[in-house]
């Protein structure tokens, strides 16, 4: 694979995917130490906010420590370089949301949804367009559920509505590289020139590099990554490791490798509750191919009913459950549970 | 009963069609006139042929006869954004407008929870909020009637096929809306309402999540028969309306899950997002036209 002279932008999911492994607990200080350690790096991009999005404070997703706002506005303030995006789900962020986020100060905007519903997202994208400058980003979740032909015509709708970069999202972490290849390049072959395509990986099959490498090869300019990996179930793409393997490839990011291993090793290692890692339950999401911030929920349900995670997260996938349906995991677990006799 | 009122529904896509097949088996009202945009319309086709009045000129072409025509109620089940200049216009017409959009200019009705209440201020033109508020807030209700909620929080799930155009243009407007109608219908301190479009095949049927976070410790069994009081209640004009699991408590948590089953009128029965609306908004109808009938209820010009 050849991928020299290539450019990519970097785009680090510690403060957003992060919270997810964090149940939302991470600290506004915290956030603000790691944000400014990643603008000393060169990282030209980060995401913060409640892991769900902006709006994601609740009881279905979990509390966070802060609010969006209050993120926002203590990180927005310390960039020099580093510019911030939030993320917004319709359904459960509106546009005042988004209003209040770029009031903030971010620059980007990326309004997600699952892959088949990008209308729901027109709303949203058109207000996006309203602000001058605002780097505007449609969302594809669980883009492994459909084909890249339909997956394509779904990125269209999002260029549509005005998003100058569109992304090819893997939340279950169940793509493997070929996968990718056939979205990314339908997608280049079939979206403006001038739309920039991104890939958020998540590395439940150990395939977060092998995977963002296909996406750069087949036209994508924007990678999401995260610093040792702090994103749902087994991480997002680690993105030390992605610098590292860029920097041999001759790929440019325009990031301190040294600088980025060490954030990863100093900052977000040692504020890990547990090891995010590939494991039994987290493999089992990209095997499954289930939304990996399901996680936490199906092993506290598991817990609580006397159940194996695997067998809830197995059940999730065959029922094609798709991201903001965490109120399922304990309704299935119940029924599991009396299934069993569990309870 | 012979005497009947006579109703008009606006807006013949799959909502207003589902609710004629509705209407025309009550025993307390009379769709007469079915209201459209689009002369090409399969909706007014059907009420045509099924000896409706039909007009694809909007509320303008029902108009000069709806008085004439004796119409005293209308529903409208277009959108948010047309709704107000319509019920105007059929309020100046004296006829009481059940509104079935995410407008909310009037007052919110969840009939098992304020439908009387409703009623009762004579208001000419009520809301019936949202689908999922129809599927929730009677249970936010049940909670808050025991005792005080600070927070409730609905999770709707609703099948792609039975998400229409109108709430994918404008899914603000449910999250809004339906948060709302918990905290000034469901009694909840405060609301937080979240929808969730699933497309798998076959179509899941409705899903509800309900949470509340009670000011002190839940009484749990005071909690539990209210709820299944209240899921009787709405099961009265939503036979398939069930109660999957909970309530769950869990320290101030109590979560009730739910299930939405349509009756399949027109509307397929995973629909019973779609289904619950019509439901409602029917049996709001059928409870002015008792006050109307009985002579105690006269709508006015507004």
């Amino acid at each position: 694979m050849d991928l020299s002279g290539k450019k990519i932008t970097l785009h680090d999911m510690c403060l957003r995917d992060g919270m997810h492994p964090k149940r939302h607990q991470i600290s506004v200080e915290e956030m603000v130490t790691i944000a400014k350690a990643m603008d000393e790096a060169g990282i030209p991009l980060i995401e913060v906010t409640h892991g769900d999005g902006l709006g994601g404070a609740s009881v279905n997703y979990g509390f966070p420590a802060a609010s969006d706002e209050e993120y926002l506005t203590a990180v927005c303030k310390e960039m020099k370089n580093t510019k911030v995006s939030a993320l917004l789900l319709p359904g459960i962020g509106t546009v005042d949301h988004l209003k209040m986020a770029v009031d903030c100060g971010i620059s980007t905007i990326r309004v997600a949804t699952h892959c088949t519903e990008a209308d729901v997202s027109e709303q949203h994208l058109t207000m996006a367009t309203q602000y001058p400058g605002l780097d505007t980003v449609g969302f594809l979740m669980m883009a492994h559920m459909i084909g890249p032909e339909e997956l394509v015509q779904q990125l269209k709708l999002m260029e549509d509505f005005g998003a100058n970069c569109v992304y090819i999202t893997d939340s279950a972490g169940y793509m493997l590289p070929d996968h990718v290849t056939e979205r990314v390049a339908l997608a280049r072959a079939e979206l403006k020139p001038e739309t920039e395509l991104g890939f958020h990986g998540h590395h439940n099959m150990a395939m977060g590099i092998a995977n963002s490498l296909a996406a750069v090869e087949a036209g994508a300019t924007r990678i999401d990554g995260s610093l040792a990996g702090l994103g749902a179930g087994a991480g997002n793409t680690p993105l030390e490791v992605f610098i590292a393997v860029c920097d041999r490839m001759g790929v440019e990011t325009g990031v301190d490798l040294f600088k980025a291993m060490d954030i990863a090793e100093d900052l977000i290692v040692p504020m890990m509750d547990h090891m995010v890692r590939v494991d039994r339950d987290s493999l089992t999401l990209g095997w499954a191919g289930v939304y990996s911030s399901f996680l936490l929920f199906a092993k506290r349900s598991a817990e609580k009913y006397g159940l194996s995670s695997r067998d809830i997260l197995v059940e999730l996938g065959r029922r094609r459950t798709v991201g903001g349906q965490e109120d399922m995991i304990e309704d299935l677990a119940l029924d599991m549970a009396r299934e069993k006799g569990t309870i | 009963m012979t005497n009947k009122v006579k109703v008009a529904i606006i807006g013949p896509g799959n909502i207003g069609t589902d609710l004629l097949m509705k209407a025309m088996r009550s025993e307390f009202v009379e769709p007469v006139w079915m209201v459209g945009v689009d002369a090409d319309s399969p909706g007014l086709a059907r009420a045509q042929e099924l000896g409706l009045k039909t007009t694809s000129e909007g509320v303008d072409g029902m108009l000069p006869t709806m008085k004439d025509d004796g119409v005293k109620i209308c529903f409208d089940a277009t959108s948010a954004y047309v709704h107000a200049e319509n019920s105007r216009k059929v309020n100046e017409q004296g006829a009481v407008m059940i509104d079935l959009t995410p407008a909310a200019i009037g007052p919110f009705c969840v009939p098992p929870v304020n439908l009387t209440e409703a009623v009762n201020s004579r208001a000419m033109n009520v809301n019936m909020v949202t689908c999922g508020g129809q599927a929730t807030i009677p249970m936010v209700a049940a909670v808050s009637r025991v005792q005080g909620v600070s927070y409730g929080e609905i999770v709707a799930t609703v099948s792609s096929k039975s998400a229409g155009p109108g709430t994918r243009k404008n899914i603000d407007e449910f999250t809004r809306t339906t948060a709302s109608g918990i905290e000034k219908v469901g009694g909840a301190q405060s609301g937080k309402a979240i929808i969730v479009i699933n497309p798998a095949e076959p179509p899941l049927i409705m899903r509800d999540t309900v949470h509340c976070l009670t000011v002190d410790e839940p009484n749990q069994e005071a909690i539990t028969k209210s709820v299944h009081e209240m899921l009787a209640e709405v099961q009265k004009y939503v036979p398939g309306y069930t109660l999957k699991n909970g309530p769950v408590f869990d320290g101030k948590r109590v979560s009730i899950y739910l299930e939405v089953e349509g009756l399949g009128d027109f509307l397929p029965k995973y629909a019973g997002n779609l289904d619950i609306m019509t439901a409602a908004g029917l049996r709001t109808a059928e409870m002015y036209a008792e006050e109307i009938l009985s002579g105690s209820f006269v709508p006015n010009a507004a």
